[in-house]
């Protein structure tokens, strides 16, 4: 099963690489990571999207809290919570189909971000689903080239007070 | 102006506010100020003739002391010559500082003389590591270094420190206090499932004792001791649990596990209730891990989350210092007159364990007119010390069998490599640990094809005057890997003779040593006799083995514990 972990960590140099040694040094699987500065700029939130049965994923939720750095280790997937991910889709266009790209762009509350005589530069945010859909529908234009970020996730403000 | 002090000095002067008393090291250029302050200082420094040498040493020091071991060495090969070293410390909990120097910051990353990324290389085998690149940094990274080596599960940390750190205007601010957000261990274990635990052990009918090296790491060989005899519970220990309950008590069953006794193993596979102590369920232990301990609860005590249902799934885990945590359980022992019922159930238990330890007990064939056996020789050593003795070993067939011919009633008296299996980590180790207790005998017990891989280290015991007792069980082969191969490989015994090899006796004298040989039984006795009465210079003892001996019992890889060869 896919989990999404936060991680917060003492933001010093060499921690990117203890945690991706600890993943790829005990066989853990690392589908993304994205890392960044929190509002205390000495701590770093790392998200990773891994994946595992119950016993590796307490291994691993264990394995980061056993190093030095590691602040806090927090698992989303039992939780409420919203994830997204980011993606810049370079397609390929001409007059025909300049239209039908701007549609699509629409209906998923995307951008279009960069134009050339030749091609659109859409940036596109949503859950992994989302991105998919758009990318299939943007295929058959031609993409010339997809830059999509890691998951980044937050839980959601409890609704009742 | 008052001349201000430098990295270097204030480092050798922080060492001493640790209270370090003994450095291992080797000089070279990225830490020739720290050389050069020495030259001034009540720092014992220990010359060794190679950086792996040191860290066994430092490591022996600390097996044999509960202190911290420490490292200096230089950047690049004698920071790569320390990564053996430092992995040993850590597969066992050993705590290690090791500095090692650094081409100066400017020259980082540009592929300087003597330069290697250690801090990159030791990252997976440190419990944490650190350069240094500002001297403001220097005294703070050093307090934490031996802090987090020592706190927790102990470990092995790196502290990587430039040249120019070192030769940077420094003041001595050694911090009283560490404060690292990130690292706080826990020591007292969940009341909730101790008194969980101890309901279940009380409830037990063929309860038994698992301890390992966390045991010794905690110092927690009197209570573990307290807590057994008071609940009349079997007890059997791992190889880095030697020691760490009385090898002579009637309760204890030998160790377990891949070489373990028979009855200790029997006793695990029919156990209802298995009681782990600071132990980690290492392969070694459990054989086939589907079929470990298939009638047992599980207890599992131990300072390390991860160590907890890591292998073998765990009913009741206790995370915690083994030592608070006995004490919590022996606090919740009824009295004497409502165990009375309790005792009386385990008679059958006890029965049954005595039926399997009549049954087969460790053994080998001795031969009055014939070769010398290994095993007869670790008998002999035992007896000539009556036990008093710290006892260090290579890895191999000389381990399992210092492990299961000598008695270590007293914790941190056998220092062996149990996790990652370094050869050539005895010697050094027995160097260090004499150098640690100076008024004991130390023992090295060793193979001929182990002592070949540290033998350099014979001049820094001559220069130090250290008379460790080095018995080389010669058999001309490497055994263990000898043993596989005639049992799993249809005797093809591909490169595992090693017959060419140096005189042992000339060799010892070459370094100014004592060298001693015994080639018959009968001499054995009078060998070990000499070399005892040496005290001034390390002896080579070279006894002349059978080869064809075996280690047994043997579980095979990947049977079930209760699948023993015996003999």
């Amino acid at each position: 099963m896919r989990h999404t972990i936060s991680v917060l960590v003492i933001n010093e140099f060499g921690v990117l690489s203890r945690i991706s040694g600890l993943f790829s040094g005990r066989g853990f699987n690392i589908e993304s990571l994205s890392v960044a500065e929190t509002l205390d700029p000495k701590i770093s939130r790392m998200t990773i999207v891994t994946s595992g049965d119950d016993k590796v994923l307490e291994q691993i939720n264990k394995q980061l809290n056993k190093l030095v750095n590691v602040i806090k280790v927090y698992d989303f997937t039992d939780e409420e919570h919203i994830e997204r991910e980011l993606a810049l889709i370079k397609v390929t266009c001409n007059a025909d189909s300049r239209a039908e790209i701007l549609s699509i762009v629409d209906i998923f509350r995307a951008k279009v971000v960069d134009v050339s005589p030749r091609s659109y530069t859409v940036e596109i945010t949503g859950d992994e689903e989302k991105i998919r859909a758009i990318t299939e529908l943007l295929r058959p234009f031609g993409i010339k080239e997809i830059v999509r970020t890691g998951r980044i996730a937050m839980a959601r403000s409890p609704k009742q007070k | 102006m008052e001349t201000k002090k430098n990295g270097a000095e204030v480092f050798l002067e922080c060492l001493l506010k640790e209270g370090v008393d003994t450095i291992f090291g080797f000089p070279g250029g990225a830490v020739l100020p720290v050389y050069d302050a020495l030259y001034d200082s009540k720092l014992n420094h220990i010359l060794v003739r190679h950086e792996q040498g040191a860290v066994h040493m430092a490591d022996g020091y600390a097996r044999a002391t509960g202190r911290p071991g420490v490292v200096v060495v230089t950047s690049g090969p004698g920071a790569t010559n320390t990564v053996t070293g430092i992995a040993t410390a850590y597969m066992d909990s050993v705590p290690l500082v090791v500095f090692t120097g650094q081409v100066p910051t400017a020259l980082i990353g540009n592929d300087a003389f003597q330069e290697a990324d250690i801090v990159g290389i030791t990252r997976p085998c440190t419990k944490h590591n650190y350069l240094v690149k500002d001297i403001k940094d220097l005294q703070r990274i050093i307090k934490e270094a031996f802090y987090i080596a020592t706190t927790g599960r102990p470990g092995p940390v790196l502290v990587d420190i430039p040249k120019d750190v070192f030769t940077a205007p420094c003041e001595l601010k050694y911090p009283d206090k560490v404060h690292i957000e990130s690292y706080q261990p826990n020591y007292k274990g969940h009341p909730g499932q101790i008194k969980k635990a101890m309901d279940f052990i009380l409830s037990a009918k063929r309860p038994v004792v698992y301890a390992g090296g966390g045991v010794i790491l905690s110092n927690a060989a009197e209570e573990l001791k307290n807590f057994t005899t008071k609940l009349n519970i079997p007890a059997t220990t791992t190889l880095m649990g030697l020691g760490g309950f009385p090898g002579t008590h009637p309760l204890f069953m030998g160790m377990l596990g891949m070489h373990g006794t028979y009855c200790a193993n029997m006793a695990v596979m029919n156990t209802d209730c298995l009681i782990a102590i600071g132990a980690r369920f290492d392969d070694r232990v459990t054989g086939k891990i589907d079929e470990f301990a298939p009638y047992a609860g599980i207890v599992h005590v131990d300072i390390d989350p991860t160590s907890i249902s890591k292998n073998v799934r765990v009913d009741i885990p206790i995370v915690g210092d083994v030592r608070d945590v006995l004490k919590e359980m022996i606090r919740l022992i009824p009295a004497q007159k409502e165990l009375k019922a309790h005792k009386e159930s385990l008679k059958d238990w006890h029965d049954q364990l005595k039926t399997w330890n009549d049954t087969h007990q460790l053994s080998y064939k001795f031969e009055p007119k014939g070769k010398i056996k290994p095993q007869y020789v670790v008998e002999k050593l035992y007896e000539a010390t009556g036990g008093d003795a710290i006892v260090t070993t290579e890895v191999g067939q000389n381990q399992m069998w210092a492990a299961q011919f000598f008695k270590y009633d007293r914790p941190r008296t056998f220092i062996t490599s149990g996790g990652l299996g370094t050869m050539g980590f005895g010697f050094p180790a027995a160097i260090g640990a004499q150098i640690a207790c100076p008024d004991k005998t130390v023992i090295g017990i060793a193979g001929d094809g182990s002592i070949q891989m540290n033998i350099q280290e014979l001049a820094t015991a001559v220069q130090y005057k250290l008379p460790v007792k080095i018995a080389i069980l010669n058999n001309m082969v490497l055994g263990m890997v000898r043993q596989w191969q005639e049992f799993f490989y249809n005797k093809r015994y591909s490169h595992t003779c090693v017959s060419v090899a140096p005189d042992f006796v000339r060799l010892a004298e070459a370094y100014g040593a004592v060298g001693l040989r015994a080639k018959t039984p009968a001499e054995v006795g009078g060998v070990i006799k000499e070399a005892m009465a040496v005290k001034d210079r390390p002896v080579i003892m070279d006894f002349r083995v059978d080869p064809a001996e075996c280690v047994y019992p043997m579980v095979p890889a990947g049977q079930p514990l209760n699948k023993m060869l015996l003999v």
